[in-house]
């Protein structure tokens, strides 16, 4: 089994149910990557496995435990770490407080992770005592998921980290987030840019109207006549 | 002379009171951006937990004098301070549980927390005239005096005298005080970052694990706190009259607002931007152009903008015309 | 179902208003049913405001008041003498504000934008304000000094006041109109904030401008649209009526002019809630409501929400200055000093809630309920309280106290109704008819 899994998840936001016996997985150190058209429930999966709508079939496992009936807060503690799409940075506060703040629940010194954040992203720390409001897309998703990992989290969770980015700007998120995985984290993400991110992926899932419509690996999803045909623009 | 007499005067009559009122106010605004920002409503209550808050350390103040406590040439009530922050902190955490708290889980419209502060406005009123009564009430002691009209008079041997009360001293220096601990609380510890980051982005402050009952739990304290040092040194300064503290709100929010409501150090720019063109507005200029106007020449008119009957309508223009030209404040607030 | 409860509750208050007749007083209960009558009204105009778009007016008071200055502006008598010693200064300054308004505007549009155009908008406003109070200050003074005892203001018109109304309602309208312009579309906060100061003012302005309404030296007999009781006793016709009814004919001269008002305020009252009603089945009305209920869609559907917002700030603002207006022929004097926040601004909002937002029947109703408890509640609270401090004795420094202070227990308990009804029964006594079609 693999180390987080979101098994045969059914649910929805209250109306009608937007997932229909969805499963998604991924391992230590490695990146899965949900795409799919708009409106297949990409992102409703995440927030699925993160706890943040009710699953009324299904489970959702992280390292052997069943956390399904966890508030997403728990899952925080629980090591899961989740970089929402949007309004995910503190804009009125410096980076270096953005860091600390994702650190609140820890209360062991930061300051060596706060480091390897900055490590991973040289220019947070040329701008640690910027407001982050103050800086651009590429920088606040730095931040975003500098914020995230302050936990030390096991998972991370990245919803389209690169929406409204420029492509130079995608591929130096997209290299740092290998870099993230090549220590030991599962990286859980969903893009929209499906080829490029298809193209990093240890996993791919392919989700139509809340459903798995193609599960592989990255390259075998890229290799497909079929997804490159209907997903990939050909 | 001339020159130094009518700087005197501006200093006298303009510069000194302004500061102090603009001091209050800026307290007060500090505690409406505060509920504001975190909580997210205008809280109407605002200036009679003002009241309230300024009435416990009045009692306070009187048992002290009544068992012969002083503090020699301060006033009393600054030694009875603590003891009416606590209540009146007591006092608006039950209101929080009995009223905003239920709000909150329904996570109700903004509207709807502005109605029950009115409501909470209402009861805290009632309280508050039914304990000390609608009147107005003394309760200053000690010096009265930093420096006497007639002293700076012989000293520099100027027409114009000068004038600083010790009510206007402690306000000034009680404000730089209170300020320098609150920002250095919100910049500086954990649970003071953890409030602002709640103020900035909620949801993400949730994920981060911030536990939100202790930010508004926090929050309100602090607010009782501010309201109630305003208030007292405002009723130091002037007097104290419960209705004189419910008219204090619309200055309160106009500073708020013009600072951007949710920003702190818009709060305390506004407080005496508001403060300023209030007496500004309202002082007599004849006496100014007298010394300013060559040779023995002096207006007719008093030269007055408008009457002090007037003088919230100042802060009302200001309100109106910065949601006119800039709705989210000179200093950037939240969003509108 | 909703029919029998509004008979059911309607009945009660009949009957209430009929205990009071046979136990107080008869006058005292028509005087009870006047007020209720003009509450009601008020009430209407707010659930304009609140039940149909959800817009929170704190400020209430001042469009009453507006109202009240409006009865007075149609009705008084002019006074010549003020008019000749200052009337034509105080047009003169009008004048010169109005042109330091337009010059502000049009260099605002005219010239380019930048530091001299601030700069000269400043200088035109500055001067001209001078200029203004220069004219402004000597004509009010001039008037006021007019036989100040007796008028000291510039008077009426000399119209019916009947017409004092509508007129009202539209100076109220008029002022609405700029605050919702400046404040709508902001944060519902801000329209709160905004017309809390306006009101604050409006009475501030109607205490302090003696020229206009003899400030806190009131404005007392103001004409009335009804007969005067003294005139009714002398009258044939009404000697023999009351003999006829078996009546003291002092007595019932009081009565029959409290119900030839009573008559007035309803024909008013159920006009303007015919009006409401048709108002709020018609496609403007359940497009207020899906607006109030859902702005976000309303907005992306294409609806102009602020625009929609600002009619019905308006028009409710009209009705309550139509009913202030009405208040203020009942009183046939202006009290500027009278207008109290709780009065007239915080006591209305009590009504709404408790009858019902949304629904025009339950604002009718808790007018009605909650201006009857608020007359009956002084002498019930002073009864109450002296009830519970008899056991003290007579001279005691709290019992005194206590007693002083049951006037203040009205706040609090209005304050704890309002915020009860808020938390355990939103939608009020008659809620809002939902789902309908």
């Amino acid at each position: 089994m693999s180390f987080l899994i979101g098994e045969k998840m059914t649910g929805g936001y209250g109306g009608a149910d937007i997932l229909h016996d969805c499963t998604i997985a991924a391992d230590q150190g490695e990146i899965a990557v949900i795409v799919g058209p708009n409106g297949a429930g990409k992102s409703t999966a995440m927030k699925a496995v993160f706890g943040m709508l009710n699953i009324h079939s299904g489970r959702v496992m992280l390292d052997g435990e069943d956390i399904t009936a966890l508030t997403p807060q728990a899952r925080v503690a629980k090591g899961m770490a989740f970089v929402p799409q949007t309004s995910n940075v503190f804009p009125t506060m410096s980076v270096e407080e953005n860091l600390e703040m994702g650190a609140f629940l820890r209360r062991d010194n930061i300051q060596e992770t706060i480091d390897q954040v900055y490590e991973l992203f040289p220019i947070l720390g040329d701008k640690r005592r910027q407001n982050a409001g103050e800086l651009s897309g590429g920088q606040r998703q730095q931040v975003a998921v500098g914020r995230a990992l302050m936990t030390q989290p096991k998972v991370l969770m990245l919803d389209e980290p690169t929406a409204g980015v420029s492509p130079i700007v995608m591929d130096e998120l997209f290299d740092r987030i290998i870099e993230v995985a090549r220590t030991g984290i599962s990286i859980l993400m969903v893009e929209q840019n499906a080829r490029q991110a298809l193209d990093i992926a240890d996993k791919g899932y392919v989700l139509v109207q809340g459903r798995n419509r193609y599960t592989d690996t990255g390259q075998a999803l890229m290799n497909n006549p079929d997804v490159r045909k209907s997903f990939l623009g050909g | 002379m001339e020159l130094l007499n009518a700087l005197i005067l501006m200093a006298n009559f303009v510069l000194v009171p302004a500061l102090a009122y603009g001091s209050q106010l800026a307290l007060g605004a500090l505690g409406v951006t505060l509920i504001y920002g975190i909580l997210r409503f205008s809280n109407f209550a605002h200036g009679d937990t003002m009241a309230f808050g300024t009435m416990a350390v009045i009692l306070f103040t009187w048992w002290f004098q009544s068992m012969g406590i002083n503090l020699g040439p301060l006033p009393t009530a600054l030694l009875a301070l603590p003891f009416g922050i606590a209540i009146c902190a007591g006092f608006v955490l039950a209101t929080d549980k009995l009223v905003y708290k239920f709000y909150r889980q329904q996570r109700a419209a903004p509207v709807i927390y502005v109605i029950a502060s009115v409501g909470v406005m209402f009861v805290l009123n009632g309280i508050v005239r039914f304990i000390i009564g609608p009147d107005d009430q003394a309760f200053a002691d000690g010096e009265r005096f930093i420096v006497r009209a007639r002293s700076f008079k012989e000293w520099t041997g100027l027409e114009e005298g000068l004038t600083i009360k010790v009510s206007q001293g402690i306000t000034v220096i009680t404000a730089v005080l209170v300020v320098a601990a609150l920002f250095w609380f919100l910049n500086r510890t954990r649970t003071g970052k953890s409030m602002r980051a709640f103020s900035d982005n909620e949801d993400l402050a949730l994920l981060s694990g911030i536990n939100p009952d202790k930010v508004v739990m926090v929050t309100w304290i602090i607010a009782a706190a501010l309201a109630t040092i305003a208030g007292t040194l405002y009723g130091l300064d002037k007097s104290f009259k419960p209705f004189t503290y419910f008219q204090l709100l619309l200055p309160i929010f106009a500073a708020a607002i013009v600072g951007g409501l949710g920003n702190p150090l818009g709060a305390i720019a506004g407080g005496y931007v508001i403060a300023f063109s209030e007496i500004m507005v309202t002082y007599a200029y004849k006496k100014f152009i007298g010394y300013m106007a060559p040779g023995d020449w002096s207006p007719d008119s008093l030269l007055q903008l408008l009457g002090t009957n007037y003088k919230f309508s100042v802060s009302f223009v200001i309100l109106l015309l910065v949601l006119l030209l800039r709705p989210t404040g000179l200093f950037k607030g939240k969003s509108v | 179902m909703t029919m029998n409860r509004n008979f059911l509750y309607f009945a009660i208050m009949a009957v209430l208003l009929v205990i009071v007749g046979q136990f107080q007083s008869w006058n005292l209960s028509l005087s009870i049913l006047n007020l209720c009558l003009i509450s009601a009204i008020m009430a209407l105009g707010v659930n304009i405001q609140w039940g149909y778009a959800g817009l929170f007016n704190v400020g209430i008071m001042g469009f009453a008041a507006l109202g009240g200055l409006a009865a007075v502006l149609i009705s008084m008598p002019p006074v010549p003498a003020a008019w000749a010693a200052g009337g034509g200064g105080v047009l003169l300054s009008a004048l010169a504000g109005a042109a330091t308004i337009i010059g502000c505007i049009v260099a605002y549009a005219k010239l380019p934008k930048g530091r001299a155009r601030s700069a000269i908008i400043v200088a035109i406003g500055v001067i001209g304000f001078f200029i203004m109070r220069g004219i402004f200050v000597p004509a009010t003074d001039a008037i006021e000094s007019v036989d100040a005892a007796k008028t000291g203001y510039l008077g009426g018109l000399g119209l019916p006041v009947i017409l004092a109304w509508p007129i009202g309602g539209l100076l109220a309208g008029g002022v609405a109109w700029v605050i919702g312009k400046i404040t709508l579309g902001l944060r519902s906060d801000y329209l709160a904030i905004a017309t809390l100061g306006i009101s604050e003012i409006i009475v501030a302005i109607m205490k302090n401008e003696d020229w206009m309404t003899r400030g806190v030296k009131n404005v007392n007999g103001l004409p009335r649209p009804v007969p005067f009781e003294i005139d009714l006793q002398q009258a044939e016709w009404f000697q023999n009526l009351s003999a006829s009814l078996g009546q003291d004919v002092v007595i019932f001269s009081s009565i029959f002019v409290k119900l030839c008002y009573a008559g007035l305020f309803l024909a008013v009252l159920l006009a303007i809630f015919w009006l409401s009603e048709r108002a709020l089945k018609s496609p403007w009305g359940r497009m207020m409501r899906a607006i109030r209920d859902n702005e976000v869609s309303a907005n992306a559907m294409g609806k102009d929400v602020t625009w929609r917002h600002l009619q019905v700030f308006v028009l409710g603002s009209m009705v309550v200055g139509i009913a202030g207006a009405m208040l203020t022929t009942l009183d046939g004097q202006l009290t500027p000093a009278s207008y109290q926040p709780l009065r007239f601004t915080f006591l209305i909002w009590v009504m709404v809630i408790v009858g019902g937002s949304g629904n025009n029947m339950g604002a009718v109703l808790g007018g009605f309920v909650v201006w009857f408890f608020w007359v009956e509640a002084e002498p019930i609270g002073i009864w109450l309280m002296d009830t519970l401090t008899s056991g003290m004795a007579e001279d005691s420094g709290l019992r005194a106290h206590l007693l002083d202070s049951a006037a203040h227990m009205r706040l609090m308990t209005m304050g704890v109704i309002l915020l009860l009804v808020l938390r355990f029964s939103p939608r009020g006594l008659l809620p809002e008819k939902t789902g309908h079609h």
